[in-house]
């Protein structure tokens, strides 16, 4: 499909100005000539053509509303179109972030009362909105980590992460100076206790856990796994990224952990959008409230303002208060569940994985055979062995099916992973469908393996040259 | 209400195929004395209708202005219609990361041709497809410029957003690194002698803004040339991205980083955030700089198509040793701005000139107010500091009357001795303008 810039024709325009009702003074008379550019290359086309550009777009685009999104660790559920429109609300997004305080009351209670939800749903204390996103929220509370034993005037150099993790975890730890050591799984696919003692030391600053964890499974020995790293100074951080196995059922302040992260774009509902925006609140209980990011919400009587009066705090991690609109969704949804409706949620998701599980367990080796939480990690080696057919092959073949594959090669304790989320908003014909895909690509993996390696054969465009774009790499255009 | 579709006889169903009896039985992993054992603690759920009258209520409690005379990082603009239809299409708001380039070939092509428009709107040869917002890309830009150059001192010029400053200092922080800030001159502009004796050995990087916090362009050259001459690295951010439809690109006046905000390109200001954050730089940081990329290449058959790649700098791929941790980033508000982009097209040219002619007109009908005169000399774009007599009392006067008011310098910045700075866009009608000087009078 043609670029943009290919479609521009010289003089043609969609966005009109309105006529200055000041007076148009030459610029260069306002700023010196040498500070001012000389052409502006932006692409001239007229309204129509842009509407159909990004509607074609669109149209190579996949998304939940398009459907069935199994991808793992993503928690691609539906996006509840009520909480669109009420993000949309002019008195939200016409709102300025230095707006008067007593302009500003309808979003500071939003804001004050959401992290009070949080609180509650986690077992925590004290939230942060204001990370922008899971990964940034990692970066927050390992910040909040390094405040901490600043603040007792020991330092700490390492932080424990388990060979499980999602790769955000190792890399925010590194990007707040501290040193990354690994703990080994055990054989049933739990954290292996025994390494954890033997690398728990009085350096260590904690332990950074996602629980259930990237294979989908509970962390058993959750009790004696804080207990280790709590004898020994440490504090436990939650990746809350797999929430939505818990909400409503257990709450990870209760369990032992410290901090959490979560990310309002997968268990509260709040959409993509390609790849954001998202956000990632940061709970924490009372010891660690201080050091949270400033400025906070407070309330008086009935009145909300914003208060940078906690000097303990790291201080800010982003402009303003975070992802503002992605909270309004947020919000919303948990207005409509309430409490009841969130515990429906994990336990729905933790049927429909467990449902796929047991479906496609006769055609797919599992990576880990036990219960799983709201996700069940498979391992395409059956398939290698037999025909050659790798993960990718059978998730490109997926496309052909009209499916979003599922998080592949990750995590990456298992070969050839195939991770599943199927999430609770789907019924039970989706998972029947996309059972019966995956059973009919194994299948075709025996008989025909050269169509599963030759997938996609339907999308308009296929297998694409990733070696290719790395070697020579072609970031912008520049032929026109 | 909740979303879920499964009716009694479908969990039933599905419960017999597990091979479980009762829901509970599925998170038999939980130790017993953690489980909840209640309902939480939150309001009573809500039908879809008591959702949207109560969210209207709490968006009614906030007072939207007649008009506003805040900017400071923000900023009220026209936001063609187009925009919100095409961020509307759910195959873009509801899909994922392009991580199957297959069936994502529409938003893949989307931020490649916005990796463009950004290139040739800052003068580099690479941006990224978007960072949270201005401060966190200003200060992954000055992390990743320590980490390559193995110095631990960042020099930022106090000119810089305070918030932006702050950012980069938790950063820096967290990471080990000084940070020491450069005053401004009478024009409001980075002193450059004292520039030149802040730099040192240590200094990785200089970080100034143009437009910078108070409105005033800077002449980026001479502070690469400064910066350069230390072997450190010019981060140049602006405060305003729709200042660059007539500033000169901040890479061809010899930025290594140009960094910034770009919810003025088709974003509300909704509050602080969602926005994104720009960042760009040159060839010679391709393969480090932070975020998302997408390059294009060709498929089997030979058709063009786009990927994301080089994603050895990223952390699902390098761990520890990424350039980031960034994963998530603000896709569909560079989405946004991608489209606002196409149909500004060279238009964008005329809008920054009627800001330009709108904060002029205001910053002289302000300035003939008895005790009321610009704080700097510099030339400025579509923002301005004015000292005034009594600035709270300005502020509570244009409240009353339906204005947010100017941005108070006097917390930020107390040594200028009080000030307010105000902001004029295309919003900004000249009656309303005309208004307001006279409620100050």
């Amino acid at each position: 499909m043609e670029l943009i810039f290919e479609k521009s024709r010289p003089g043609r325009t969609a966005g009109s100005v309105p006529a200055s009702d000041v007076p148009e003074t030459a610029l260069e008379t306002l700023i010196p000539a040498g500070l001012l550019r000389d052409d502006l290359d932006l692409p001239e086309l007229a309204e129509v053509d842009i509407v159909r550009h990004y509607t074609r777009l669109a149209r190579r685009n996949f998304g939940v509303d398009v459907g069935f999104y199994p991808l793992g660790s993503c928690t691609m559920k539906y996006n509840p179109k009520v909480n669109e429109n009420a993000a949309r609300l002019d008195g939200f997004t016409g709102l300025h972030p230095y707006a008067p305080v007593a302009f500003s009351q309808g979003s500071l209670r939003l804001l004050h009362e959401l992290a009070g939800y949080l609180s509650e749903i986690c077992g925590m204390d004290e939230f942060t909105l204001q990370p922008a996103a899971g990964a940034h929220g990692e970066l927050t509370g390992v910040m909040i980590i390094k405040k901490h034993f600043e603040k007792k005037g020991r330092k700490r150099s390492t932080i424990l992460i388990p060979d499980t993790a999602h790769g955000t975890n190792p890399a925010s730890v590194a990007l707040c100076g501290f040193q990354v050591a690994t703990v080994r799984s055990n054989a049933e696919g739990g954290i292996d206790v025994a390494h954890l003692r033997e690398l728990m030391t009085e350096d260590v600053a904690g332990l950074m856990l996602t629980n259930p964890n990237t294979l989908g499974l509970f962390e058993r020995n959750i009790e004696e796994v804080a207990d280790i790293v709590h004898r020994r100074g440490g504090l436990l951080y939650c990746d809350g990224a797999n929430a939505n196995a818990l909400v409503g059922v257990t709450r990870p302040g209760d369990l032992g952990f410290d901090i959490i992260q979560l990310n309002l774009h997968k268990t509260f509902s709040t959409p993509h959008g390609c790849g954001g925006p998202g956000s990632g609140p940061v709970g924490v209980k009372r010891h660690l409230a201080p050091f949270l990011p400033v400025p906070r919400v407070v309330k008086k009587g009935k009145r909300y303002r914003w208060s940078e009066e906690f000097p303990l705090s790291i201080g800010r991690v982003r402009a303003f208060y975070g992802n503002f609109g992605v909270m309004v969704k947020a919000y919303a949804y948990i207005r409509a569940l309430g409490a009841e409706g969130m515990r429906r949620v994990s336990e729905n998701a933790v049927l429909n994985a467990n449902y796929v599980m047991a479906r496609l367990k006769p055609h797919y080796r599992l990576a880990y055979d036990r219960v799983c939480m709201h996700e069940c990690v498979f391992t395409g080696e059956r398939q290698v062995q037999e025909s050659g057919v790798h993960t990718t092959d059978i998730a490109k073949r997926l496309l052909d099916y009209g499916f979003h594959p599922p998080t592949i090669y990750f995590p990456l304790i298992v070969r050839e992973a195939i991770m599943i989320e199927p999430t609770e908003t789907e019924s039970k014909e989706t998972l029947d469908e996309f059972c019966e895909a995956m059973i009919s690509i194994a299948r075709e993996a025996r008989e025909n393996p050269d169509l599963v390696k030759s997938a996609p054969l339907t999308t308009p465009v296929k297998r694409l040259d990733d070696v290719l774009a790395a070697r020579k790499p072609d970031v912008c255009w520049t032929l026109c | 209400m909740d979303y879920i579709p499964h009716t009694q006889d479908d969990v039933n169903e599905m419960m017999r195929a597990v091979g479980v009896d009762s829901l509970e039985a599925l998170f038999a992993d939980i130790p017993e004395a953690y489980r909840l054992g209640r309902l939480l603690d939150l309001p009573a759920p809500l039908a879809e209708q008591e959702i949207w009258e109560h969210m209207s209520g709490l968006a009614g409690r906030n007072r939207l202005p007649r008009a506003t005379l805040t900017g400071a990082g923000a900023y009220h603009h026209y936001i063609p219609a187009v925009v919100s239809h095409v961020l509307a299409r759910p195959e873009f708001y509801t899909a994922y990361t392009p991580y199957q380039a297959e069936i994502s070939q529409g938003i893949l092509q989307a931020i490649y041709e916005y990796q463009t428009m950004i290139t040739r709107l800052t003068g580099t040869r690479v941006a990224n497809a978007s960072m949270y917002d201005g401060a966190t890309a200003m200060a992954e830009a000055a992390v990743l410029s320590a980490k390559s150059l193995g110095r631990d001192r960042l020099v930022m010029a106090r000119s810089v957003h305070p918030e932006y400053r702050k950012v980069v200092k938790t950063y820096a922080w967290a990471n080990g690194y000084e940070c020491v800030e450069i005053p401004f001159d009478a024009a409001g502009r980075v002193e450059l002698e004292a520039l030149r004796g802040l730099l040192d050995g240590r200094s990785a990087a200089v970080l100034v803004q143009s437009p910078n916090f108070f409105g005033v362009i800077e002449d980026i050259g001479p502070l690469a040339d400064l910066a350069h001459g230390q072997g450190a690295l010019l981060v140049a951010g602006f405060a305003e991205p729709t200042s660059l439809g007539i500033l000169k690109p901040p890479g061809e006046a010899g930025a290594d980083f140009v960094v910034g905000e770009g919810q003025g390109f088709g974003n509300p200001v909704s509050y602080g955030g969602p926005y994104l954050g720009i960042l760009a730089s040159t060839d010679a940081f391709l393969r480090k700089i932070p975020g998302r990329l997408v390059g294009a290449t060709v498929d089997r058959e030979g058709q063009r198509g786009y990927v994301l790649t080089l994603q050895t700098r990223e952390q699902h791929i390098r761990r520890e040793k990424a350039t980031s941790n960034i994963c998530s980033n603000e896709a569909l508000c560079m989405l946004a701005a991608a489209v606002y982009l196409a149909c500004l097209g060279k238009n964008l040219r005329k809008l920054a000139s009627l800001n330009v002619w709108k904060a002029h007109y205001l910053k002289g009908s302000l300035s003939t107010l008895p005790g009321w005169r610009p704080l700097f000399t510099g030339p400025v774009y579509n923002e301005f500091a004015l000292a005034c007599p009594d600035p709270k009392e300005a502020n509570r006067r244009l409240e009353k009357a339906g204005y947010t008011g100017g941005y108070d310098l006097s917390g930020e910045y107390p040594e200028l001795g009080g000030g307010l700075l105000f902001c004029a866009t295309e919003m900004l009608r000249r009656e309303d303008m005309d208004n307001v000087v006279s409620l100050l009078r």
